[in-house]
């Protein structure tokens, strides 16, 4: 129906939306992470490691990836309780840069050689319906109590506190979950592209993560879905400056920076009445 | 109600309380004066858990909370609004509140994702009405759907006194409540600070506007230089030579 | 041994130290992560090879030429990536979004420009070593140590004595203030960049004679480690830069001698996760972080 390679191209689409959601989550709490490649690398591998060697189906070896990274991510959320802004982005980067080292240093995992011959598993309808289902997700979180926690502990922690709210919970959580979504579209993305080795989880990736999530604009959920078809699909259409996709691309979003500071989404919803 | 103890606060080598008693019965209106940088937000972030004490303690109805961590103080039953207003601003006034109620309320990541789609339904949409009726009581009913960022200063103030209601405390701490008011302003606080006190709720007020305080205070507690100088009803402290000479000291 | 681990510890945290200090140059007057800074270091190596490929010139000519180049490039950045920006007063992340924008045509161009394989600066320094007791130095680790502390020095005498360098750091300690003074801040803002950029470049041939392995990706793993140093140095301070890099040098070298090396990275940012989380204003930061 669709050609191969397209479709390809779409999956990618799907994964890229998957992990932009889940990192818009810790983000919508206040919390900016440079270090989403790190739990997207931990769900890539534990999730091979359940469908290569354990022989579990896609499915379950998602749901193992994704739990194992949410575990990483309720550990490195505690400590990141007490750490804002700037300080935060370095701490999350330096636990990125540590698991990909972790993983280019552990051996049954292939070191830095990695592992290939990964089982081509994932499907459009699947990554689709797994995006959709993070959407929705957020969608329901924004509409309930939770939702309204989230957005005072972003605007401003110290009277969010002062209103009743558990930071530890709305923070922990937030980061937990986040980092249990990328560790599924980790594992996506592992049954995709048939190779992993940890130099694709590590700094360019949790940036390329960010920027989606920023570029779509912190005002919507449907910000990540606008930045990830903007940051997929533009370099595919640009193919004809093919030669110099990345300066392109760059400079695209230096525009982006300049003209539309706040994200592509940006612009008021209608207050809640 | 509510008791301090020789509550002590230091920040480095500055004492900004020191040997602070104070004993706010239940049901009164028990304002907090002194000139500037006596000590008295320091105070309120101490009871209700911003700030933890170098010494001394805090208890309510017999509890002990000091050094709680301020969402529990709320939990307790102490709510409060900000010398500078912190409202959220990117949310609406309506939305303020209804995060007030949070610690009346209960359900998070989990709760959101089961419960019923849609019309909200019980907990929420019981949020939702007593945040309303709270927007009406402070006068604000008209702005519910307003970005909190574009209301008037005194609009905001009266919206944190709204949002920190909505938690049902038994303790209500105002942190200069009438900032900005005009004299018929004034008098509407004074209005609804009663009504509050008419609900049962117990409010100690930091105030600098002097008739409010004198006019709706059951009992004054003056601080200077981080110390308690004087203390009783109002007449007699607004006689208290050692409090006229606290504040015409410091502005002579 | 431990002394010679030292002085090779010294040497490559000298480097470190020049980026660093661009780093903290940046954030101290512009609040900003420069997320870029380590693709303009990595021009700075290929502008130097360049130059020596081309004009068959010495390593010194390569170091001046490398050092003009970057801070051009820094000015540059500045003026198309950072000022427009700054006008339209946007939330935090835009201008980091510009930088990596920035640092994405910087490696393209150069992967374009120069190949994608590593190179290495032909060999004009005849290497001489010395002995200094039980130290062994070659004159590319003297060379590289003798610049980088000279850059330094260069640096601090500019900043403590010129009206540009005091500028500076009234900029840095506060802009308002700073403009109240009547300095102007775009200015500043600009001179900033060529210095920090600068640096950077000089690091970048530096690193390039040291180790014989240039190529459009060196920048990453070194802006990543640049950052962790200004972390450790206090952010925003020049000085803490340079202790962070000597002491960053240090510890990397030392840790591959006495521990696992391949784990060397990751104990680098385990020290700098610790930093953060015990003492986050940095080793020689001062005042409360919020």
């Amino acid at each position: 129906m669709i050609d191969s390679y397209w479709e390809s191209v779409l999956i990618f689409l799907g994964i890229n939306t998957v992990l932009a959601l889940s990192l818009y989550l810790p983000i919508s709490a206040g919390q900016l992470s440079l270090g989403h490649g790190g739990f997207m690398a931990i769900g890539a591998y534990v999730s091979v490691i359940c469908t290569t060697w354990l022989g579990w189906p896609l499915v379950a070896g998602l749901a193992g990836g994704g739990l194992a990274a949410g575990l990483a991510g309720a550990v490195v959320g505690f400590p990141a309780l007490r750490i804002k802004g700037i300080y935060l982005i370095i701490l999350t980067m330096g636990f990125g840069e540590i698991v990909r080292i972790f993983f280019l240093n552990f051996e049954p995992t292939g070191q830095a050689s990695g592992i290939g011959g990964i089982k081509h598993l994932t499907t459009l309808p699947l990554v689709t319906l797994v995006a959709a289902l993070m959407l929705l997700c957020l969608m329901r979180f924004r509409d309930a109590r939770i939702g309204r926690a989230l957005r005072a502990v972003q605007e401003d922690e110290v009277a969010a506190e002062a209103m009743g709210v558990d930071l530890t919970r709305v923070k922990v959580g937030a980061f937990a979950l986040g980092a249990l979504g990328a560790g599924i579209g980790g594992g996506l993305y592992a049954h995709h592209a048939l190779f992993i080795d940890p130099a694709q989880f590590g700094f360019f990736r949790s940036a390329e993560i960010f920027l989606i999530v920023v570029l779509g604009g912190l005002g919507s959920y449907w910000g990540p879905v606008v930045g990830a078809a903007v940051v997929t699909l533009l370099p595919e259409l640009l193919r004809f400056v093919q030669e110099w996709r990345m300066t392109v691309f760059g400079t695209l979003l230096i525009l982006c920076a300049v003209l539309r500071p706040a994200g592509l989404l940006s612009g008021r919803r209608r207050a809640a009445a | 109600m509510l008791r301090i103890d020789r509550l002590a606060k230091r920040f480095g080598g500055y004492q900004a309380l020191a040997d602070v008693d104070l004993a706010v019965e239940a049901g009164s209106v028990h304002a907090v004066i002194g000139p500037n940088g006596a000590g008295k937000t320091t105070l309120f972030n101490v009871i209700t858990g911003l700030l933890a004490p170098t010494a001394g303690g805090v208890s309510l109805e017999g509890r002990d909370i000091t050094g709680w961590r301020a969402d529990r103080v709320t939990r307790a039953g102490i709510a409060r609004t900000f010398q500078q207003v912190r409202l959220f601003r990117g949310m609406g006034a309506l939305e303020n509140v209804m995060v007030g109620r949070h610690a009346r309320t209960r359900g998070g990541f989990g709760a959101a994702l089961v419960r019923p789609p849609f019309r909200p339904r019980g907990q929420e949409a019981d949020t939702r009405r007593r945040a309303r009726e709270l927007l009406e009581l402070v006068g604000l009913g008209a702005r519910a759907g307003t970005w909190a960022g574009d209301l008037t200063l005194v609009e905001q103030r009266r919206l944190e006194v709204a949002r920190a209601l909505a938690s049902e405390p038994r303790v209500l701490l105002l942190d200069e409540p009438a900032g900005g008011m005009t004299p018929v302003e004034v008098e509407d606080l004074n209005q609804l600070i009663r009504k509050i006190r008419e609900s049962g709720v117990t409010v100690v007020l930091v105030e600098h506007h002097m008739r409010l305080v004198m006019r709706v205070s059951d009992v004054v507690t003056v601080l200077d230089a981080g110390r308690v100088i004087a203390s009783g009803p109002p007449d007699r402290v607004r006689r208290d030579p050692r409090v006229i000479a606290a504040y015409l000291g410091r502005d002579a | 041994m431990l002394l010679q681990q030292l002085v090779n510890g010294l040497m490559l945290g000298s480097t470190y130290s020049l980026i660093a200090i661009g780093y903290a140059l940046i954030f101290g007057v512009l609040g900003l992560v420069h997320l870029a800074h380590g693709e303009v270091f990595m021009m700075g190596a290929l502008i130097g090879l360049q130059i020596v490929l081309w004009l068959h010139a010495g390593p010194a000519v390569a170091l001046v030429g490398a050092l003009l180049g970057t801070a051009a490039l820094g000015v540059l950045i500045e003026l198309t990536a950072f000022r427009p920006i700054r006008a339209r007063n946007g939330p935090i992340f835009a201008p980091m979004v510009s930088t990596i924008g920035v640092g994405l045509i910087l490696q393209e161009v150069a992967t374009k420009a120069f190949g994608g394989e590593q190179v290495g600066f032909p060999h004009r320094l005849e290497p001489v070593t010395w002995r200094l007791g039980p130290v062994t130095i070659s004159s590319v680790q003297l060379l590289i140590l003798g610049t980088a502390l000279v850059l330094m020095l260069a640096l601090h005498l500019w900043v403590t004595r010129t009206r540009m360098g005091m500028a500076m750091r009234a900029s840095a300690e506060s802009t308002l203030t700073a403009r109240l003074l009547g300095i102007s801040t775009d200015r500043v803002i600009l001179v900033t960049f060529a210095v920090a950029s600068a640096l950077a470049g000089a690091a970048g041939v530096l690193v390039g004679l040291s180790f014989n392995a240039i190529s459009p990706f060196m920048g990453i793993d070194m802006g990543v480690k640049g950052l962790a140093i200004m972390l450790l140095g206090g952010l925003g301070n020049i000085y803490g830069a340079m202790v962070g890099g000597l002491l960053l040098g240090a510890i990397e070298v030392l840790s591959v001698a006495y521990l696992a090396s391949s784990y060397r990275d990751a104990f680098v940012f385990g020290v700098m996760i610790l930093i953060l989380l015990f003492r986050p204003q940095g080793l020689f930061g001062v005042g409360q972080v919020r």
